[in-house]
């Protein structure tokens, strides 16, 4: 009965004072439409609301799409939270408008696991998601 | 996992973590469920809310809106919120949660959202296990936001102790209400969206009518609420008609919907035990092989020859 795995739930929201989702609603369908389970939570989150969001959905991934400039506060401190909170196992991924040089901040100090800009196909964000899910999940118990 | 007994007891002491992972447990099924949920308390009557509705009739604004209000009571509120599933890929977009913004942060709730998985009836599969969980951790009131469901779907009246419909005002004529369905499993009735025009008339429809159906002295008298989330009106007396009725449970601990949702959890119980011990044999397996490759097969005959094998494991 349980021989296919449980779906990859992944979180998307969107941090911070920035009104547009229109980027966040095609990768939540993408990823729907990859067969994940996608909670979209909407516009407007503080870092402390998306983790305890993060926390009660039990989710495999956090992705944070942010376009207001304020990413190299902002993210840091949601995957921070996250460590704090005992999740540092979500995969976290940032879209947006986000400088290469921030982008390599992000993923080198800051427990971002991949920052996807303008021009990625979601085909490239399933598979990142889909190896990286994989990955976590073959080291848990 | 580990020791279903000290995953039950942690979820008991409040551990948020261990709840959240536990109702992926459950979601997931199989044997590691089933030995979590036998080791959880039994389901206290009357904790159990089922909002149901047709889509946009205003679920998850109202359900927002009574977390709000029994929390301003002093009672935590645990949220299930049932999304539908892609036919197609079985993924799914769960997206209650935005309406839901108001009560982000406040550590008295806990909402989890949860995807039908091409269940039928409004709720998912795990629901019952899920708010044995939620009961478990000691959530005052559990509600249930099932997926905006039709006029039969009244599956959510198996998991719930008091099933709140969501009318919109306009929704069709007289004739549409009194036909068979929710309207019947209905406990407390809310009228949404109070603000416009059409919804006395609603309202009036509905009283009236939930004034034929119940001929007996001690049945509960179904309340009929209009609410208005524009407007922050109707949330108080809505929260007390489902108080009431929630008491009106506890004196009356053997209703025929009562004595129907344990008959309901037994035969739930019966098949997914069944269901997993066959699933072991390997007619199970070969069948599925079958099943791939002819289109033909009868499938009557493949769950006899299943069942056969089962019986004879176990003789």
């Amino acid at each position: 009965m349980t021989d296919t795995p449980a779906p990859i739930r992944v979180l998307v929201a969107k941090p911070g004072l920035d009104g547009h989702d229109r980027g966040a609603k095609v990768i939540a369908r993408a990823l729907r439409d990859a067969g994940m389970d996608v909670i979209y939570t909407g516009l407007g989150l503080t870092p402390h609301m998306i983790v305890e969001a993060a926390l009660q959905e039990d989710v495999d991934v956090v992705g944070l799409s942010i376009l207001s400039g304020a990413h190299m506060t902002l993210l840091p401190k949601v995957t921070h939270a996250l460590d704090a909170a005992g999740l540092d196992h979500c995969v976290v991924v940032a879209g947006g408008i986000i400088p290469t040089d921030d982008a390599q901040i992000l993923t080198q100090t800051h427990g971002v696991d991949a920052v996807f800009g303008p021009g990625t196909t979601t085909e490239e964000i399933v598979t990142f998601i889909r190896t990286a899910v994989a990955r976590v999940r073959a080291q848990r118990p | 996992m580990s020791d279903p007994q000290r995953r039950a007891d942690a979820i008991i002491q409040g551990d948020r973590r261990m709840l959240a992972q536990a109702l992926t447990t459950v979601e997931r099924g199989g044997a590691d469920a089933r030995a979590l949920v036998r080791c959880l308390p039994a389901l206290p009557e009357g904790r159990v809310v089922g909002i149901t509705g047709a889509p946009g009739a205003g679920k998850s604004t109202l359900t927002t809106a009574l977390a709000q209000a029994f929390r301003a009571r002093g009672m935590t509120v645990a949220i299930i919120a049932v999304d539908p599933s892609s036919p197609l890929t079985g993924g799914s977009l769960l997206g209650d949660r935005i309406r839901m913004y108001d009560l982000a942060g406040d550590s008295g709730v806990f909402i989890r959202s949860m995807a039908n998985r091409g269940r039928f009836g409004g709720i998912a599969a795990a629901t019952a296990d899920a708010t044995a969980l939620m009961a478990a951790a000691g959530f005052a009131v559990i509600l249930i936001e099932t997926v905006g469901a039709g006029q039969s779907d009244v599956a959510v009246a198996d998991v719930a102790d008091t099933i709140l419909l969501v009318e919109a005002p306009g929704m069709g004529d007289e004739v549409q209400s009194i036909k068979a369905g929710l309207l019947e499993v209905a406990d407390v009735i809310a009228v949404s969206k109070c603000d416009r025009a059409d919804a006395a008339a609603t309202l009036q429809q509905l009283r009236a009518l939930v004034q034929m159906q119940h001929p007996s002295d001690d049945a509960w008298p179904v309340a009929v609420c209009g609410v208005s989330a524009l407007q922050q009106t109707g949330i108080e007396e809505l929260t007390d008609a489902l108080l009431a009725h929630r008491s009106y449970l506890a004196m009356h601990p053997h209703t025929a919907r009562a004595l129907h949702r344990r008959r309901v959890h037994l035969q739930r119980a019966i098949e997914i035990q069944l269901f997993e011990a066959v699933g072991r044999t390997s007619a199970w397996q070969s069948a599925h092989r079958i099943l791939t490759t002819d289109s033909s097969a009868n499938i009557d005959s493949l769950a006899q020859q299943i069942l056969a094998e089962w019986r004879r494991s176990v003789d």
